[in-house]
């Protein structure tokens, strides 16, 4: 089910404003890549290159290429609604539909993809549910609405939401920025979990997360305000934070930065 | 929990100490409060003042009544014995206001979603003030306009309509007419279209945008997009616009009285010319109306104020339902 995302010659732009700049890697599939850099330098930005969402803010636009597999994302054949439904994303806030039940979230991209019996919608939303380790909280209230739930478990239940689908890559900005520490490992955790069907991109500014759950990391940078952020090296989790590259790297993993 | 509350209050008298001490316009705040609850005492108290004096107004009439005031379909108050009953009136405003706010819903969503989700930026704006201009033109033009330009044409549409969907009893009958309820209930729908298209996309504009891209990165279509995250939050803003359409419908006056031809009697084929509502008939018969035919629509305009609260009071109910889910 996992796919290699390859990323050659990437710019992102916002109307005139050149966000990202320059940027290739390669993510493996059934790993755990982590974003890593300053505020501003484009994590998001360059994360959300890599499911067609950028180009939804009016006046933004990518340059360059980005290969999942064998398909190029930006072929000019390619639907983006296609490209989502196979890259999933949860956000930084948690972001459960607030009209609808617990159930009624998880099943809710299901329903886009046309499924509609009854039976099966129920197996995969317990599944989805178990998979994000919320199923054993919400099982006697899937009829109540999500809003409800703590910002722990409505984060839990975006990510049920967006495995429902099964997609092929899981990209995640700052999954934990607005939980407390016991919800962040539940997170890391269920983060470990997936791994091994998914390919998973976590931005995050917690470098202790980002060693304890990536076996990537990658540390973009940014020149200076108003400068385009690049990405300054990508390597194995446990080589940048013992032994990088880049000066600039050990800079910021070591608090030196600025 | 005691303690807790203790606390609670505790740090509350503290901050209502501190706030108090930072405030530099005491005084102000004080004159703002009282000038606040000033008004809205006021406002209550000419409503009950206003609702008395109608009252008052209409007593007498309805003692006088010969005939039952609720299911009598005759209007002859002026006539000696007065005999009067609100059912043709109840009818055709029900009727009427009913079906325009139909057929002004759906076409009113349509707008506004199209203005907030699928025109162009550059010509939602003009877009949007063109259907706020609309709310503005005066009730007596759409009268006009109604008699003059849309009746007219209304005669082949009702022949279709009463071919097409005559085993329907609001449109069967043998006479469908142009000067019928439901050219009055066109007329209303194109009035009301504004306000109920307006509100709705502020409402619409406003749905957060984590709610939007949600629905876009499971991969949903604009339109999966709207059902998923725009309608439902909107819903209960749409829900009040199209009230507030059927309030104005409801309460329209002079276009309805120019619209319509008066026959007696409820007349349940809806494409037949006659039928009559509340405000048509107090301004058509205000003016030349006996003390006791003033009473009576005085007493109908009151039944007229009760129907409007109780559908608004309705739709409050609707929307509260799905309180919990917003
Ligand atoms: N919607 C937008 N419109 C215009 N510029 C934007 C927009 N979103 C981000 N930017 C700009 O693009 C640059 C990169 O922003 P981005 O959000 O990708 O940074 P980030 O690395 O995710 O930062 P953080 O760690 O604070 O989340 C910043 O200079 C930001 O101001
Ligand atoms: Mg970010």
């Amino acid at each position: 089910m996992a796919k290699r995302i390859e990323v050659s010659g990437l710019h992102a732009y916002y109307g005139g404003t050149h966000a990202i700049e320059d940027i290739s890697m390669t993510v493996e599939p059934r790993s755990v890549t982590a974003f890593i850099g300053p505020s501003g330098c484009g994590k998001s930005t360059f994360l959300r290159t890599l499911n067609r969402m950028h180009e939804v803010i009016p006046g933004a636009r990518v340059e360059g290429k980005v290969m999942l597999d064998d398909d190029d994302l930006y072929a000019p054949s390619v639907d983006p609604v296609a490209v989502r439904r196979t890259v999933g994303m949860v956000f930084q806030r948690p972001n459960p539909f607030p009209t609808m039940s617990i159930y009624d979230n998880v099943a809710a991209g299901l329903k886009l993809n046309g499924v509609r019996r009854k039976s099966q919608l129920d197996d995969i939303v317990e599944d989805s549910l178990k998979g994000a380790n919320l199923w054993e909280e919400v099982k006697d209230r899937l009829g109540k609405p999500g809003a409800g739930l703590s910002g722990g478990q409505q984060q839990r239940l975006c990510i049920a939401r967006a495995i429902a689908v099964q997609p092929q890559v899981l990209l995640m900005d700052e999954p934990c920025s607005a939980l407390d520490p016991i919800s962040t490992l539940a997170i890391e955790d269920l983060i470990a979990k997936l791994k091994n069907q998914y390919t998973i991109v976590i931005v995050t500014h917690n470098m202790q997360q980002a060693a304890r759950v990536s076996d990537r990391t990658a540390f973009f940078n940014i020149a200076g305000t108003g400068r385009p952020g690049k990405l300054i090296e990508i390597d194995d989790t446990s080589k940048i934070f013992t032994n990088p590259e880049q000066k600039a790297t050990e800079d910021y993993i070591t608090g030196r930065f600025g | 929990m005691s303690t807790q509350s203790g606390v609670d209050a505790a740090v509350g008298a503290r901050h209502r100490a501190d706030t108090r001490r930072l405030s530099t316009g005491r005084t102000g705040d004080r004159i703002f409060a009282g000038a606040a609850r000033g008004s809205g005492i006021l406002v209550l108290a000419i409503m009950a003042a206003i609702a008395v004096f109608l009252i008052w107004k209409a007593i007498p009439a309805l003692q006088d009544n010969k005939a039952n005031f609720i299911t009598s379909q005759d209007w002859n108050p002026n006539a000696t014995p007065p005999k009067f009953g609100i059912a043709q009136l109840a009818f055709g405003t029900v009727m009427s206001a009913g079906l325009s706010l139909v057929m002004a819903t759906p076409v009113a969503i349509a707008i506004a979603l199209f203005i907030a989700y699928y025109s162009p930026r550059k010509i939602a704006s003009g877009l949007g003030y063109v259907v706020d201009l609309l709310a503005a033109v005066p009730s007596i033009v759409y009268g006009l306009w109604g008699l003059r330009v849309l009746a007219p044409h209304m005669d082949g549409i009702s022949r279709f309509l009463n071919d097409v969907l005559g085993w329907i009893p609001f449109f069967g009958g043998d006479s469908p007419g142009k000067n019928s309820i439901f050219t009055a209930s066109v007329v209303l729908a194109i009035m009301i279209l504004p306000i109920i298209s307006s509100i709705s996309r502020e409402v619409f504009l406003q749905v957060p945008r984590a709610n939007v891209e949600a629905a876009l990165a499971l991969g949903a279509t604009r339109w999966e997009m709207i059902r998923l995250a725009v309608l439902p939050y909107g819903q209960s803003g749409v829900i009040g616009a199209s009230m507030l359409g059927l309030g104005r419908a409801m309460g329209e006056t002079i276009a309805v009285a120019m619209v319509l031809t008066f026959v007696p009697g409820i007349n349940i084929h809806l494409l037949e010319d006659g039928g009559s509502t509340f405000a048509a008939n107090i301004a058509k018969s205000f003016g030349e109306a006996s003390p006791t035919g003033r009473g009576a629509l005085i007493a109908s305009g009151l039944v007229l104020f009760v129907i409007t609260l109780v559908v608004n009071m309705a739709a409050r109910a609707v929307v509260a339902r799905r309180k919990e889910f917003v």
